[in-house]
């Protein structure tokens, strides 16, 4: 969706955590994207690529860490694995069904210098 | 190696809480109204506010790209409204609604309508702070609308199938809309209207003064 908006969010979070932490170069990013977050992870490498330029993070490798999406089934009363927000519980067919896992976004780990 | 574990979102959440507690002390009602562009939310507005204003206090934050014109129309009813223009932004964010706050200046106790950038995608990762996303979808856009762009119809507490009256000369099959919609989000709560010829209006002007009367409620 707003690829380039969530790229320059994570470059912000670098420059914050790059006084705290004390380094001055990003050689690695590791991002947690879960597969319910409507994030486009090709769209995402692109973006991250062009907003970095010229930043702490200039030529930075990008290592995405798929989440799948997980949901509590209410009729199963158990979790279940769901790739869309609108798939039916693969079990019983039920879509009373609530997302508590693979909708997160999140930068995990950086490798600095 | 540096472990960060920060949500990408963070700053934008952040925001968000501000905005929250804004409106929590102040009693005040806010609805983050989204949709595709020509849903007819202004129109909505607009005939909401007309039957409300002499009741409430409202105002209104218009998102839009570009021009000023639905701020326009909106203050043409006699209430405050802020236009924000995204430029190249497809969504409203947290911060800006912060800003327009302090130029708006809404009473204690109104109903604060955020009409966001008309688009189904983004706005639906942006929590702005209010009480609830409401979603407007009309008849006109066809009834596989919830699970085209499931992220926000997830989102959303309320959704509004809007101009109603249309569906003679349409093969808009409503029904199936309504059960698209729950399938993405069980707990949705679905209203037919037509804001053009008032038909349903009465039960959105309902849930809107019950969630007003939820907001003045103080808990200890």
């Amino acid at each position: 969706m707003h690829e380039m908006s969530l790229c320059e969010s994570i470059l912000q979070v670098l420059e914050q955590q790059a006084e705290a932490q004390q380094y001055s170069k990003v050689k690695t990013v590791w991002l947690e994207i879960g597969a319910l977050a409507s994030v486009e992870t090709e769209a995402l490498r692109f973006s991250f690529d062009v907003v970095m330029q010229g930043s702490l993070a200039d030529h930075a490798q990008l290592e995405i860490i798929e989440v799948p999406g997980q949901a509590w089934c209410m009729p199963c009363s158990r979790n279940v694995v769901v790739q869309q927000l609108y798939d039916l519980c693969p079990h019983c067919g039920s879509h009373q069904l609530q997302v508590n896992s693979g909708d997160q976004m999140r930068i995990k780990e950086l490798e600095v210098e | 190696m540096v472990q960060i574990e920060q949500d990408i979102l963070a700053k934008n959440n952040r925001y968000a809480a501000e905005n929250r507690r804004y409106f929590g002390e102040r009693g005040m009602l806010a609805l983050n109204l989204v949709s595709s562009p020509g849903s007819g939310k202004t129109t909505l507005l607009t005939e909401t506010i007309a039957r409300l204003k002499d009741d409430f206090d409202i105002a209104v934050i218009e998102g839009d790209q570009q021009t000023a014109r639905d701020a326009e129309r909106i203050r043409a009813t006699g209430v405050p409204a802020l236009q924000i223009n995204t430029g190249k932004g497809c969504h409203l964010d947290a911060h800006r609604v912060g800003h327009a706050l302090e130029t708006l200046q809404p009473k204690n106790h109104s109903l604060l309508f955020i009409e966001n950038v008309g688009n189904l995608v983004c706005p639906s990762a942006f929590d702005l702070g209010e009480a609830h996303k409401v979603v407007i979808l009309s008849v006109t856009e066809g009834e596989d609308k919830p699970i085209k762009y499931p992220d926000m119809f997830h989102a959303a507490d309320l959704m509004i199938l809007n101009k109603t009256d249309l569906l003679p000369y349409l093969d808009f099959d409503s029904e199936q809309c309504i059960q698209y919609a729950k399938q993405v989000n069980p707990r949705i709560k679905i209203l037919s209207l037509s804001a053009k010829t008032g038909e349903g209006m009465d039960s959105w002007l309902r849930w809107l003064k019950a969630e007003l009367e939820l907001q003045r409620i103080d808990y200890a």
